[in-house]
Order: structure tokens, then C-alpha cells, then sequence
């Protein structure tokens, strides 16, 4: 047992970490092993490889990312600031890096070779570019004569069009609606919350009418009749075939023939095995994990650790939310993994880093302590 | 940076619910609301929402799961699975159509793991399977694809052990008709989907069955079955000799109607050649539709009776009436002629018994065309006639009816009609003047009572009715005669039009007989098409010579399988007008 008297970090830690979230995280990643068990040996097979080998990948990357993460949580929020600023840059970097030497998959450049592993550093770069926005709003509100604003506007102007020439819609959307809900929870005025939603929406019908894809997706979610709507009819047969219970470990058939199913589909081939009640359980562990961050930035007092946590709990959320609701066939199709379910190793290690920051900025600190570190991202940020 | 009281640690929360607004939210930063209030409001708005939309996908997956498995799978086969029809009895309860349940074999494409294996193994249990078929059925990206409608169940058995995964069977309901063809026009048939397409059949499809079976409600054989009026014995009689006249005369085709004059019911129906509802295939076939509804026909001389009922119902003529056949009649450029001419003045009976056109056509020309018209009219000869079965043709009518049209369509041509039609008038005239619809279901008496119309006074009718009679004992039906069923009859020989001229070889031959003519019970229709001048009709191809014996042929048959006694002590239709005058 960890004694109180003594003040070591593990002990600080172990006594202020929010242990509710940090279960939920590591059920979360429990589950993800238990559904890529279900979910990724048919497309292992469809691909030739060893029926395991998703799995066994997917266990192999829950190594780092629980390290990071269990790292990350032990940080303050000075340190969890500069990494964030340190990843930020050599992600952006690879990212227009991969534009040149990336492999080209499914007609997009998005994976990096490095050192014998592929990395896809736009998954990298959004928990990092979420916490350096968070620091310049919060900035913005403590010293109106830094031009905290704009380089939030210019960051974003740059991720954007490093994520559009790869092309990724997903991230995109999710980057600029992180960044829209930052800006507004920083107090942006009402004008500037119609001007940035007209701004979205001139955005998205310009994707829906120069980009094919979309457009087809968006009026097959409409009008089922007008294109192939393969992947989401079998979701929704999937849920339904599934029921309450689901059909029993290996007794699915619809990931047989979905090809993202270890990926995309995952949640939909999680009830038609283990039932709508296991689906059910994610949500509320999702949500739980979106609404206590969120609680959590709601009684924080200091700027950058509201706005970060805040952020963070958005990007989990908005990604997860997708994620689910395209399963469900609630939104039309839309290339989004579900976080520590879905396969993918930046993903995880990534999710991993960021849950660990959110841990980080969560732990509960004593006023004074939160005075001190109210001071301290003066010095940090004249340093930066 | 200024903290405010509510701020501080342990009194936030109330203080700050009781200070949420909606112009906290949305203020700018120059209202006296400071930044963190704000923040703090609009994350609580980021909590609402995200917790709204974590709410709507439990909603959507509460709702897949309490939806029920099976409605998937019907959604996308309910149209393909065969339902469930009552059985068609005939009138004495014999079996016409019963539903047989056998398997058919589907496959769900995106279930089966290996389709070349699986196309393979299916071969080998039905080895006449379109295996290039089937394989594009199973590569398709259907859910549900058909592999085999209606196999048997030992097939159903083999290939259940071949345990194929995503292959599975259905239960189905295939129609069986156990008379095989001899019900076909009359019962029509059904679809591979058990649909009726056809005849009753259809039918009883459009009369709601198709709703029950959208709803789902008629997938049991708890349906009531349905009760037709024909009679399996007299069809099989009817067909029997129909058969065998169509052989003996070479006919192209055969007809026949047996019609009960007083209810209207149609106790049997046969056109040959026809075709098996088993396999219906040869349904398709033109020469094999059902002549007696769906064709028309200038019905010849048997309309003539129609046009003598005419005159005698008018009041201005009467049995005695003396009609001059010395010349041919000289209509314009057309000449009317007797076929047998007497050369003489002729009296009504002697018109009819010796089927003089020239007299018909001078009986309606003196009562006019608007009076002929409106007589047809009445008795629906010139409207489409409906009946139970879908297959139904509107009479051919001319459109501009003058004196000429009235000549002519007095002895049966220039007007077309369909056989039943024909027939239902011919009842009108003998059963006391009543115009019942014909119907395929049980009728009873008082029922057709109350459908009926009066067309013709019940003297014109009893007055025809010996006419009728009078014919098979001196006139052109003697060769229908039965004795003991008094039968009477009509003739009809009409030359068919064959590119746009009638042709002197190629006759459409009707025989309508009424029995027992005293006091009728059942009419009767034969048709030939095209009948052949063969040995023993000495020259002729006339009705008289093939139609005429070949209905006598089927009364022997028939009247005893109806219930009608033979009588021996019945007197010449001579004497029985002359009592009847005398009652008067």
C-alpha cells in the first residue's frame, strides 16, 4: 500500500490521480484487446497474414501506450506543455515530410517509414496541437498583448493545409472543430460563433462539391438507393443480427465481409458477438470518460488546464462520437477510428499519450499549488 | 487576472447554476461577465451536448437490439417468399388447388466463405443447376439471392449435410392444381411466388389476399377455402368430348360452356387446347387463350334467337308473322342470302328453324336500328362483361350503327362478342326473360333473383324456349337431340374474317343448346374453330354436321351427372305452342 507519509512521486500520484478515469481508460483498452480478438483475424486472413497478427500487434502497442501514458500522468503541466510544443513541431514536420515520402494507401499519403515502423504523425499531432492552442487562448485571456489569437488562427491554417494535401477529411474536421470549441469555450463573442459556422458550412459544401467522395457518401446516407451502401448496411445487420447479447464470441459473420472491420467497423462487429449490452458498456465508458473531463475542466480554475482538458476531452469525444454514430448509421460514412478499439499503433500511442496528459492536468493539486502553477506558464511561455 | 468570490473552491457550484444565462454564455468579452464565467458556462453547454449525442446513439443501438431479427430478413425477401392461399373446391367439394409446402433453397452471399466450393458441393445434390448462374447469383452483393425454388425434400436433406454456411431454406407454399389441366382458364394459375397471375387465382389476389400477405396474416392455412360453382364431373365430361370432337372434325380449337340459366353460375368451362397451371409454360401461347372470355367472335347464327326474341318481345310480331325470303335481300351494294334458301315467304318459326338471315334482317329492320340497339344494349351485349375472372374482352361494336350494321348483326356478324356474353343472353331468353351475370361462384336462386334484371316478358321467353325446341325436332339442331332431355338448340355458322374478307372455308361453328327446353335448367355452348369437312358429314362443315352432335354428345353425358331425370312421355314442341296459344 502506498503510505501518505511519505510524499514520493508515485505516492503523490497514486493519491491524486483521478483512479475512476484511469479504470475506465484501462477497460477501454481491455476491451479493444477483447474486440480486435473478435474483429481482426478475418481481415488478417482476407490479407494473407497469420490469423493473429492484428491481435498480437494490438497487444504489442498497448505496451508503449500504457507506458506513455502512465508517464504522461506523472508530468505537470509545465512539462506536459513543452513536450506538447516539442511533439507539435517534429509531427508538423513529418507531416509535410510524409506529403513527400509517404507511402501511398487507399489513394492518401499518411504513413511515415521510420526506423523500420510506420508512423502516422497527423495521429501525433492532434493531441499536441489541442494542448498548444489551449495554452495560446489561455494566454490570450491573461496577456491580451500577445498576439495569442492569430498564431492560434495560423497553427490551425497550417495543420489544415498539411492535412488536406495528404488528403485526410477526417482529421481535418476533427482538428478544426477542436479548435472551433476551444475557441469558443475561450469566450469568443456570439459574432464570431456565426461567423465561424457559416465559415464550416461554406467549408463542407466546398468538400461536398469538389470532392466526389464526400458528396457520394453524404447523398448515400440520404438516399441509400443512389450508391453501394455496403459497408453500413452490414453495420446495421450486424446490430441487429447481435441483439441484447449478440451471438456469442466467433459466431459473427458480418466481419467476414466488412474490410475495415478491425478498424472502422469495429463497434458494429462488437454487437453482432457480444450484443448491443457490451456496445452499450462502451458508450457509457466513453461518455464517462468525455463528461468527467469535462466536469473536471469545469471546476479547474486555471486557463490552460481547463482549456487543455477541455480539448483533450472534445477531441476523445468528438472522435469517439463519430465513430460510434457512423456505425449506427446516424451520419453518413466517415473514416473515423474508435479510440483504443480500433487497430492502429500511432493511434493508440497517441490516445495513450493524450489520455496521459489528460490524467496529468486532472490530478487533483492543492490551491496553492495551482497558484504556483498559475505563475509559472509566464516564465514557460517568455521562454518558449 | 480577477477572481471573483464565486470563484472560490467549495461554493461554486450553486452559486454558479444560479448565475448560468444565456447572456453569459454568448456575451462578448466587453460585458461586465468576466471570461472564466463564461468559460465555465459554455462547458457546461459542451457537456449538454455531448452528452445529448451519447444519448441519441444508445437510443439507435436500444432500438436495433429491441427490433426484431426476423424484420431484417423480411424486409428484403417478404415480396419473394410464397404465401399461403386458400384451397379452391369445386361445387361438390372436390379439390382444384391446394397449397403444397416445399423448401427452397437460398443463399446469403456475404455469409458463404468459399462460393466456388459451395457452387460445387450444390451440383453435386441437383445436378441440373445452372452453376454459372448460381455462381454470379452468390458473387453479387445481394443479401438474398434465390439458388432453387421448391426442391424436394430429399434434396432439401443432402444438402443440409453438405453444411455449407450462408446456404439455408425456406419454407414455401407451391400451388398444386391435382386435375392438372383441366381446370386451367378457369382457375388461372400462379407465380413461382405464388401469386395468382391468372383466372381465379388472381382473383382471389386482388380481392385482399395480396394486402393479408403484405401484412403477413396469411402465411397459415387456416384460410377459409373457396367454393366455386363449377363441377369437376361435368368439366372432365365436357372436356372429355370437347377432346375428342376437336380431333374428329380437325378443328384448330375447342369450347364449351355449361351455364345454369336460372342462377347464372357456370357449372363448366373448357377451351382446348389449353395448359397445365402445374407448369404453366404454356400458358403464354396465343392459340392457347381462354376463347370463351377473352375472345370475341361474331357468334353467327346463334344470335339469330337474340333478334327473334327481339321481334317477339316488341309486340308487333308474333309467332305467325309471315317475313318474305322469296328474293335476297338487296341492302345497298350487299346482298343478304339464304344459305338454304326456301325461295318463299317464310313464317317466325319456319325463320328460325331454317336459319334464314334475310327474315332476321327484315324483323329487325322493321322494328329499327335505335329499338336493335337498345335491345342489345339491355341484354349487355354491347358492354364489356366482368366476371370473376380478370381476363375479360370488350365487344367489338361499330362505331357508326346504321341500317346496314342492324341487317347484318340481326343473323350474328358485324358484331363481335365474347361467347359468355353470348351466353348469358341466351339464358335471359329462355329462363323467363331475366338477365342474371354470369359468375364462377355458388349461386343460389334467390340470390340471382335479387341481381337480375328483366329484360324480356315472361311469354317472349317461354315462346323462344319452344322455338329452341322446335329446331332440334325439325330444324338445323336435330343432331342434338337427346332423347328423354328435350333438348333445344341453335346453330350457328360464321364464316371468319380473314384479311378483312370472309372466308367461305374457314368457319367458326357455335351450337347453343337449352335443356330441358320446358322448363330450363342449363345451356349449353359448343364452338369449333375451323372445323374440316370429314366423311361421315357428308360434304358439309356446318354447325348442324360437328357442333350440333358433339353437344348432344356432351347432354348424354351431362344432364345425368346434373341431376336431371330423362322424361319419354314429353309432346313435340308443335303441340306445346299451340297449348300455350290456347291458354292465352
Amino acid at each position: 500500500m502506498v503510505s501518505r507519509i511519505e510524499r514520493t512521486p508515485f505516492a503523490a500520484w497514486r493519491w491524486t490521480v483521478d483512479r475512476l478515469m484511469l479504470a475506465a481508460i484501462l477497460g477501454l483498452m481491455l476491451a479493444g484487446v477483447v474486440l480486435s480478438l473478435a474483429a481482426s483475424p478475418p481481415v488478417a486472413v482476407r490479407l494473407g497474414l497469420e490469423p493473429f497478427y492484428f491481435v498480437n500487434r494490438h497487444i504489442l502497442f498497448l505496451v508503449p501506450a500504457l507506458v506513455v501514458m502512465l508517464t504522461t500522468s506523472f508530468l505537470s503541466p509545465q512539462q506536459i506543455r513543452r513536450i506538447a510544443v516539442v511533439v507539435f513541431a517534429i509531427s508538423l514536420v513529418l507531416l509535410f515530410l510524409t506529403l513527400i515520402y509517404g507511402a501511398e494507401v487507399k489513394g492518401a499519403r499518411r504513413w511515415l517509414m521510420m526506423l523500420g515502423i510506420s508512423i502516422q504523425p497527423s495521429e501525433f499531432l492532434k493531441p499536441a496541437f489541442v494542448v498548444l492552442v489551449a495554452w495560446l487562448f489561455a494566454e490570450s485571456a491573461r496577456r491580451p498583448e500577445m498576439p495569442a489569437n492569430t498564431i492560434a488562427f495560423g497553427l490551425l491554417a497550417t495543420v489544415v493545409v498539411g492535412l488536406m494535401l495528404q488528403p485526410d477529411f477526417g482529421q481535418t474536421m476533427l482538428i478544426v472543430a477542436v479548435w472551433g470549441a476551444l475557441f469558443f469555450l475561450a469566450g469568443m463573442r456570439l459574432i464570431w460563433v456565426a461567423g465561424l459556422g457559416g465559415a464550416a458550412i461554406v467549408g463542407l459544401s466546398c468538400a461536398y462539391f469538389t470532392v466526389p467522395h464526400v458528396a457520394r457518401r453524404i447523398k448515400r446516407f440520404f438516399d441509400p438507393a443512389s450508391g453501394d451502401t455496403f459497408n453500413i448496411d452490414q453495420a446495421v445487420e450486424s446490430f441487429v443480427r447481435g441483439g441484447w447479447f449478440g451471438r456469442g464470441p466467433g459466431e459473427g459473420t458480418v466481419k467476414r465481409i466488412l474490410p475495415e472491420s478491425h478498424a472502422d467497423f469495429v463497434f458494429a462487429v462488437a454487437a453482432e458477438e457480444f450484443g448491443i449490452a457490451l456496445c452499450l458498456v462502451l458508450l457509457l465508458l466513453f461518455a464517462f470518460i468525455v463528461l468527467r473531463s469535462l466536469l473536471h475542466a469545469l471546476r479547474n480554475h486555471d486557463p490552460f488546464q481547463r482549456f487543455a482538458v477541455a480539448g483533450l476531452a472534445i477531441l476523445f469525444g468528438l472522435q469517439s462520437a463519430i465513430n460510434m454514430a457512423v456505425n449506427a448509421h446516424l451520419i453518413p460514412a466517415k473514416g473515423m477510428t474508435l479510440p483504443f478499439v480500433s487497430y492502429g499503433g500511432s493511434s493508440m500511442v497517441s490516445l495513450a499519450w493524450g489520455m496521459g496528459m489528460l490524467l496529468a492536468l486532472t490530478r487533483e493539486r492543492p490551491r496553492t499549488n495551482f497558484m504556483a502553477a498559475d505563475r509559472s506558464p509566464v516564465a514557460a511561455g517568455s521562454r518558449a | 487576472m480577477q477572481l471573483s468570490a464565486l470563484e472560490k473552491p467549495g461554493c461554486e457550484t450553486p452559486k454558479f447554476w444560479r448565475r448560468w444565462s444565456l447572456r453569459k454564455l454568448f456575451s462578448g468579452s466587453g460585458q461586465p461577465v468576466d471570461r472564466a464565467t463564461k468559460a465555465r458556462a459554455r462547458i457546461v453547454l459542451a457537456i449538454m451536448v455531448f452528452g445529448l449525442c451519447y444519448a441519441v446513439i444508445a437510443g439507435r443501438l436500444v432500438l436495433y437490439a429491441t427490433s426484431d431479427n426476423t424484420t431484417v430478413r423480411r424486409s428484403y425477401s417478404a415480396d419473394a417468399v410464397a404465401t399461403a392461399r386458400p384451397d379452391i373446391l369445386d361445387r361438390n367439394g372436390e379439390v382444384l388447388a391446394v397449397d403444397v409446402r416445399a423448401p427452397s433453397l437460398y443463399g446469403e452471399p456475404h455469409r458463404i466463405v468459399d462460393k466456388d466450393e459451395a457452387v460445387e458441393l450444390l451440383a453435386t445434390v441437383i445436378p441440373d443447376l445452372d452453376v454459372a448462374e448460381v455462381r454470379e447469383r452468390l458473387s453479387s452483393r445481394r443479401r438474398f439471392v434465390w439458388l432453387r425454388r421448391e426442391i424436394t425434400p430429399a434434396q432439401r436433406q443432402e444438402i443440409h449435410r453438405l453444411g455449407l454456411p450462408g446456404i439455408g431454406f425456406m419454407h414455401e407454399n407451391k400451388r398444386v392444381y391435382p386435375s392438372g389441366p383441366l381446370m386451367s382458364h378457369l382457375l388461372g394459375h400462379v407465380n413461382i411466388d405464388n401469386q395468382g397471375i391468372a383466372g381465379i387465382e388472381k382473383w382471389l389476389d386482388s380481392r385482399g389476399l395480396a394486402d393479408l400477405h403484405l401484412a403477413g396474416l396469411a402465411r397459415d392455412r387456416l384460410q377459409k377455402p373457396v367454393e366455386l360453382a363449377v363441377d369437376m364431373r361435368v368439366q372432365h365430361a365436357l372436356r372429355d368430348e370437347l377432346l375428342k370432337a376437336r380431333t374428329k372434325y380437325k378443328a384448330q380449337a375447342a369450347a364449351g360452356l355449361v351455364l345454369d340459366a336460372r342462377t347464372g353460375e357456370i357449372v363448366s368451362m373448357v377451351s382446348v387446347p389449353d395448359y397445365d397451371p402445374n407448369s404453366p409454360r404454356e400458358a403464354l401461347d396465343p392459340s392457347r387463350i381462354n376463347r370463351l372470355t377473352t375472345g370475341v367472335y361474331e357468334m353467327g347464327s346463334t344470335f339469330k334467337a337474340l333478334t327473334l326474341a327481339m321481334a317477339l318481345d316488341s309486340g308487333r310480331m308474333n309467332l305467325n308473322s309471315m317475313f318474305d325470303a322469296r328474293t335476297p335481300l338487296q341492302y345497298g351494294k350487299h346482298t343478304i342470302n339464304d344459305y338454304r334458301g326456301q325461295k318463299r315467304m317464310l313464317s317466325m318459326s319456319e325463320v328460325f328453324t331454317y336459319s334464314s338471315n334475310i327474315g332476321t334482317a327484315r324483323m329487325a329492320l322493321a322494328l329499327g336500328v335505335e329499338h336493335h340497339k337498345q335491345f342489345l344494349r339491355r341484354l349487355g351485349q354491347l358492354d364489356r362483361l366482368r366476371t370473376e375472372l380478370p381476363e375479360s374482352a370488350e365487344p367489338l361494336v361499330p362505331r357508326r350503327w346504321e341500317e346496314l350494321n342492324t341487317v347484318t348483326i340481326a343473323f350474328g356478324h358485324g358484331l363481335s362478342v365474347s361467347p359468355l356474353q353470348a351466353m348469358m343472353a341466351n339464358a335471359a331468353l329462355v329462363n323467363g326473360g331475366l338477365l342474371i351475370p354470369p359468375t364462377f361462384h355458388k349461386r343460389s336462386e334467390e340470390e340471382a333473383m335479387q341481381i337480375a334484371t328483366r329484360v324480356l316478358k315472361p311469354d317472349s321467353s317461354e315462346k323462344m324456349r319452344y322455338l329452341m325446341r322446335l329446331n332440334a325436332e325439325t330444324g338445323t339442331a336435330k343432331r342434338a337431340d337427346v332423347e328423354g332431355f328435350y333438348v333445344g338448340g341453335k346453330t350457328g355458322t360464321s364464316e371468319k374474317v380473314v384479311n378483312g374478307r370472309y372466308s367461305k372455308t374457314r368457319l367458326l361453328n357455335t351450337f347453343t343448346a337449352v335443356f330441358p327446353a320446358d322448363k330450363p335448367r342449363y345451356l349449353l355452348l359448343v364452338m369449333l374453330d375451323e372445323p374440316q369437312i370429314i366423311p361421315e358429314t357428308n360434304g358439309y362443315a356446318t354447325s348442324g354436321w360437328n357442333a350440333a352432335p358433339t353437344a348432344g354428345l356432351i347432354i348424354a353425358r351431362i344432364a345425368p351427372l346434373l341431376s336431371i331425370a330423362p322424361r319419354f312421355d314429353l309432346p313435340p314442341a308443335e303441340k306445346l305452342i299451340l297449348a300455350s296459344a290456347r291458354i292465352r
